[in-house]
């Protein structure tokens, strides 16, 4: 495998910021370290829904639903296996929804699957609910581990290298280059004899079971779960404010997003916390009318439009071909 | 049969919200998330109409539907036309109209909550008893279900026997070609969002008769009114119809013979099985 001379360097100061935020738990261990893994969770979700949603531009809302899966995983089979293959098994009953879903809506067109899965975490929650209350009579779990906040952190952080890691194999490989295409025009894809309906599927597995996942390195944060906290739509939506407000056309974009936006969450939901709806729908409508291309396509601009002075041939936007 | 006639009732109030849906997406191009939050501004008022004045929710329709008009009239010439101005493509503006809406679903939500808090809020209105092949029905379902035929009937007449109307269908089959045959496209499609947004705050109104309502509960209606959509074809008036009835006996059967929990469960069966056998809807024709 060869490295470009950026590409080392990313690594390099991808490692040392990483190897920063690890220590971080060493410092503090309250306030701080709360919210920093508040921003390492949405890190970790903000970037695997770029994975899928980034070059597609279909706005997944399925979030929740694999993130509660891989929580309730945790949940139900703790007192049977160890933590690590349930963190697995979590990401692999995601993925597998997300095919399930994928072979549903994908080969159609865009629309049918922003609306299936809009839906999809209350369909999750009220079957699981369901089937709860059928067979054991019970509305929650609970979750007895040895971990602390430091080391869901820490599995958090992990788990965000793991899903860059991933991201960067993906865009150096056939599935990233023909998603690059598929991205800029479907139908100039299909006709270059790629299976758009398939790796869309596959990418949105991939996709899905890094939430799944990520719900499930949480699950012991809470010692009780339910299936109104586990499959919580909110989560999906902050995951789409959060990773457009960064902007999606790099790798890092959602990182820009996800450290702001989770700050201003926390004040919100300490100062007004009735008003959330408010600020979110605010976010959104900012994203839409002022920052369409997330704060780090509006800073490309600006570089661009600097560097326009000089003669060198402009580089055109990837919109522009679309 | 009950089942039947139940689901039927139910049907006929989603179907109201639903060809608002079918219009605003089908004419104007914007898929509108934040139609469910028009239905509950609708309940609403409806209730505060009917506890401060006494107001007659049905003659509250006569107010209602031309403020919604109005409203969502001025949200598509502010908000939505300059997103159809910039979109390069459909799928553009779909992504952007998606989460502009999206916004407006939250700012609306947030706002309501604000005004009316989150309480579950109901009224007594027509609370008596009908009686339909031998069984007994509310009186307020009856009258919400017969209020909605005659909405429907009168835009099925404004849209098939009218030039107003065939230009707005003209434009949903086609928009390139309705502006090619001189209509004006940008006009229509605003008329449809707002005809749309009234007829779906007619729906919530009838839907206050008989159901209780709260500030967050939008977002169940705007599902089920896009999946009516979808499964009745997008911008097809009949479709959208028979679709509506279709899941109102489905949800009614589920609650009554699985479990009230499972409605959401069962609009997704049948939105699953139209998605994998006819994703064009149930009287739409095979895209080429």
């Amino acid at each position: 495998m060869r490295l470009s001379r950026d590409e080392v360097w990313t690594g390099i100061i991808g490692a040392v910021a990483v190897a920063a935020a690890a220590t971080l738990p060493l410092f503090d261990q309250g306030y701080y370290l709360a919210i920093a893994l508040n921003m390492v969770l949405y890190a970790a979700l903000c970037t695997a829904w770029t994975l899928f949603s980034g070059p597609t531009h279909y706005v997944s809302l399925a979030t929740a639903a694999f993130f509660g899966l891989g929580t309730y995983a945790v949940g139900l089979g703790l007192d049977y296996m160890p933590f690590p293959a349930l963190v697995l098994i979590g990401g692999a009953v995601a993925a597998i929804l997300a095919g399930l879903v994928g072979a549903a809506t994908l080969r159609i067109s865009g629309v049918y699957f922003v609306i299936f899965t809009f839906g999809l975490a209350e369909l999750v929650r009220q079957i699981v609910s369901y089937l709860q209350v059928k067979l054991s009579a019970s509305m929650g779990l609970y979750v007895f581990t040895d971990f602390t906040e430091k080391h869901i952190y820490w599995m958090l952080l992990a788990l965000t290298v793991v899903v860059f890691v991933t991201g960067w194999l993906i865009n150096r490989s056939r599935l990233g280059f023909a998603m690059q295409i598929i991205g800029n025009d479907e139908t100039v894809a299909r006709h270059s004899g790629i299976d758009t309906a398939r790796l869309k599927i596959v990418l949105f597995m991939i996709s899905g079971g890094f939430i799944g996942m990520a719900g499930a390195i949480l699950a012991p944060r809470y010692s009780y779960v339910e299936p109104p906290a586990a499959f919580n739509p909110m989560i999906s939506f902050l995951v789409v404010i959060m990773a457009l407000l960064g902007g999606t056309r790099r790798l890092w974009g959602p990182l820009v997003g996800v450290i702001p936006f989770t700050i201003v969450m926390d004040i919100v939901s300490v100062r007004f916390p009735n008003d959330t709806s408010i600020v979110i729908g605010i976010a959104f409508l900012v994203i839409v009318y002022l920052l369409p291309d997330g704060i780090t396509g509006r800073l490309e601009q600006l570089w661009a439009h600097s560097r326009k002075a000089r003669p060198e041939p402009e580089p055109v936007p990837v919109e522009e071909r679309a | 049969m009950e089942t039947i006639v139940t689901g039927i009732l139910l049907g006929g109030t989603y179907a109201l919200v639903a060809l608002g849906l079918t219009l605003q997406y089908g004419v104007s191009r914007i898929m509108n998330l934040a139609n469910g939050e028009t239905l509950v501004a609708a309940c609403f008022v409806a209730f505060w109409l009917f506890t401060s004045y006494t107001v007659n929710p049905l003659w509250g329709i006569l107010v209602i539907a031309p403020v919604a008009f109005l409203v969502n009239w001025a949200i598509y010439m502010l908000l939505l036309r300059p997103l159809v101005e910039r979109a390069r493509n459909q799928g553009m503006l779909e992504v952007d109209s998606i989460l502009a809406t999206f916004g407006l679903l939250f700012l609306f939500q947030g706002l309501m909550l604000r005004g009316f808090g989150g309480a579950y809020t109901s009224y007594t209105f027509l609370a008596d008893r009908f009686e339909i092949f031998g069984t007994f029905y509310g009186l307020n379902r009856v009258v919400a279900f017969a209020a909605a035929c005659v909405i429907a009937a009168g835009l099925y007449l404004f849209l098939y026997h009218t030039r107003y109307g065939t230009a707005v269908r003209a434009v949903a089959v086609n928009p390139a070609s309705a502006n090619l045959v001189g209509i004006d496209v940008a006009k229509a499609a605003a008329l449809a969002f707002a005809l749309g947004g009234a007829l779906t705050a007619c729906g919530g109104t009838l839907i206050s008769t008989f159901y209780t309502f709260n500030a967050s509960m939008g977002v169940i209606f705007t599902m089920k009114a896009l999946i009516i959509v979808i499964m009745g074809g997008v911008g097809d008036v009949r479709g959208a119809v028979i679709a509506a009835l279709i899941l109102g006996i489905a949800e009614t059967a589920v609650a009554g013979l699985i479990d009230p929990g499972l409605t959401l469960a069962a609009t997704y069966a049948l939105f699953t099985l139209v998605l994998l056998f006819r994703p064009q809807g149930i009287f739409g024709r095979q895209q080429a």
